[in-house]
């Protein structure tokens, strides 16, 4: 498997990021190793304040750190403008959200081919792509449901197509399960372990000790550091 | 991603806001609309009055006297009329009239009013386009030969002194001499020749040795002005040197000496009032572009309230990797297909507007192609121009926040 290869999708040493609050300085970030390797399921938590939230950003090219270096897929993406984070997003991660962020009154094939429409497939092949990864999240026959006619489970199942559709490096995902109920939950991990036992790397940001139970390992953050 | 998919996408979610879609562009469809209309009954105003010219004939010359340059006597005769008809002299006109008039007592009925009283050839009024009758006909060759004693009335003064009473073979009086009704005219408004309305016409023999019986310091009866006819528009200039020379000729003006008489012809009357219903157009055009830029700004209002609105789709579409042209182009399309539409929309409107106004100010509204080019234009214009500044906000936005907007 591919989980044995040792490549690391994602490495970072030394990263660092601060923000100006008005006279403050606020570090969210003083200093962070991470190393997560191909086809690894990993979960970061820690209380809310801990930082979290600025590494994920940053690890989805949302961000760029203050110093330190991040390679994804062995590409330095620490110091890249907006047009090529978003170019880097585009190609080499797929995002899950608490909020599921569909675009509203929009079919879930049209969504899950929202990120093939801005890498330049055609309409033909993109459509061709989406409801594989629609029919991989068990949507098969929900391709021209829109949100609103969608339950909260099936809506994050649409996330994860439109997350999985342009087969990226790496899945982030941000309390996938905050918004849904117990069992939903459930289901929407057992879809990231099967697509992780697949060989996809998953990382997921939460703060709930049973989606952490579920990955192979945990990055703890607190006051901006990582602790074990 | 490439134009025509945003173009795709723009479209998209105009479809999915039908509502906000109408609000959009019911400042641009007004402003448009206003312009196709103003602009078509203006023109159709224009082609009005160059109508009513064109009926009193383009080729007409009139000449009078130059009271600058005759010592202030009347110059114009019988006899330069006689020279003007003469062939020989004037080859590129092909038919003259005169006539004498001033002001008079004219009476019937009792009733007497002061009034415009012309002693006339007999095809002075065809001439002129005035000759059309509501009852009886015009002056014969034979009233002037033989100075009749007959009157051809205009509809105002008909009715009014008239009334009810059915005028021909009634007597008018002027100056206290009668003369016989002959024919009635129709009513012609306030035309370009002058209100003819309340005028009396006389056979000129007649009104020359009753009424207007002054002479030229030459002896002959005086005459007011001549209506000379080129035979056609190409040869009104050569009739306007043949007329000079004649005239110089029998005013017996030396080399170098000015005219004593001065020659109008309608083609410089039509290109002054074109020139005045041009700008009267342009006018109208203006206040409606007005209209059409404050719809331009209804449109980057709403836009920018879209912007807004729809900040998590933005943070959405830039976090799977749209990059900032992608939504740059997404939002100016979007407004600039709104103003499109919206213009195509107003030209309909306008239209319709510009066939109520035909037929409420009875003209025919002209809705000229170069206009319906000029106001789509000038909305797409107003689309771009206006949509360039949302589309930018929201090219601007960070995911990070457009994400976490709530």
């Amino acid at each position: 498997m591919s989980k044995n290869s040792k490549t690391a999708v994602i490495n970072m040493t030394n990263i660092t990021k601060s923000y100006e609050m008005g006279t403050q300085v606020v570090h969210a970030l003083r200093g962070v190793d991470v190393s997560i390797k191909k086809g690894e399921m990993v979960a970061i938590m820690g209380p809310s304040g801990s930082g979290k939230s600025t590494l994920m950003n940053i690890i989805g090219c949302l961000d760029v750190p203050s110093s330190g270096e991040y390679h994804l897929d062995q590409i330095d993406v620490s110091t890249m403008d907006d047009d090529e984070q978003a170019r880097i997003r585009n190609k080499r991660i797929g995002f899950v959200f608490q909020q599921f962020n569909l675009l509203p009154r929009t079919s879930a094939l049209k969504q899950a081919a929202l990120p093939l429409m801005y890498s330049g497939y055609s309409l033909s092949e993109r459509n061709q792509r989406a409801r594989e990864a629609l029919e991989q999240v068990g949507l098969g026959d929900r391709t021209d449901h829109r949100p609103d006619e969608l339950s909260g489970g099936q809506q994050q199942r649409v996330a994860i197509a439109r997350a999985i559709a342009a087969n990226p490096s790496i899945i982030l995902a941000d309390e996938p399960t905050g918004a849904l109920d117990t069992k939903t939950g459930e289901e929407i991990l057992d879809l990231f372990e099967e697509f992780n036992k697949q060989g996809m790397t998953i990382i997921m940001v939460t703060h709930d000790p049973e989606v952490a139970e579920r990955a192979e390992r945990t990055i703890w953050l607190r006051d901006g550091l990582i602790v074990e | 991603m490439n134009l025509s998919e945003s173009f795709l996408t723009a479209l998209d979610s105009i479809l999915a806001n039908k509502m906000r879609a109408v609000l959009t562009m019911l400042g641009v469809i007004i402003g448009v609309a206003s312009v196709i209309a103003l602009m078509a009954l203006g023109t159709g105003f224009t082609a009005d009055i160059t109508d009513q010219i064109a009926d009193i004939g383009t080729n007409l010359l009139m000449i009078s006297t130059d009271f600058d340059n005759s010592g202030g006597y009347k110059t114009l005769s019988m006899s330069d009329v006689d020279a003007l008809s003469n062939p020989l002299n004037t080859p590129d006109i092909d038919s003259v009239s005169a006539n004498v008039g001033g002001m008079q007592i004219v009476a019937a009925n009792g009733d007497s009013m002061s009034t415009s009283v012309s002693g006339v050839t007999a095809n002075y009024l065809a001439m002129n386009g005035l000759a059309a009758f509501q009852l009886g006909g015009d002056l014969t060759e034979n009233d002037v030969d033989t100075k009749a004693r007959v009157a051809v009335l205009g509809a105002g003064i008909a009715s009014d002194l008239f009334g009810d009473t059915f005028p021909i073979g009634e007597d008018v009086k002027v100056n206290g001499v009668g003369y016989e009704i002959v024919g009635v005219l129709e009513e012609s408004g306030g035309g370009l020749a002058g209100n003819t309305d309340d005028s009396v016409f006389l056979p000129i023999t007649t009104a020359q040795s009753r009424i207007y019986t002054e002479r030229t310091r030459s002896g002959d009866k005086i005459i007011s002005s001549i209506t000379a006819n080129a035979a056609s528009a190409k040869q009104v200039e050569r009739a306007i040197e043949q007329v000079t020379l004649t005239l110089r000729d029998t005013h017996n003006i030396s080399y170098g000496d000015e005219d004593d008489f001065s020659i109008f012809d309608q083609t410089s009357l039509l290109d002054t009032i074109s020139t005045v219903t041009a700008s009267l157009t342009a006018f109208l055009g203006a206040i409606a572009a007005i209209s059409l830029v404050v719809g331009g700004i209804g449109i980057m209002n709403i836009m920018l309230v879209s912007v807004t609105e729809r900040t998590r789709e933005i943070g959405i579409r830039k976090a799977v990797g749209a990059l900032r042209r992608d939504i740059l182009a997404q939002f100016l399309l979007e407004s600039l297909v709104l103003s499109l539409l919206g213009g195509g929309i107003g030209i309909m409107l306008g239209w319709g507007l510009a066939a109520i106004g035909s037929s409420l100010f009875d003209i025919v509204a002209i809705v000229e192609f170069s206009t319906v080019m000029m106001s789509f234009g000038f909305a797409a214009a107003v689309g771009l121009i206006f949509g360039i500044y949302p589309a930018w906000r929201a090219a601007s936005l960070r995911p990070i926040e457009a994400l976490r907007y709530e």
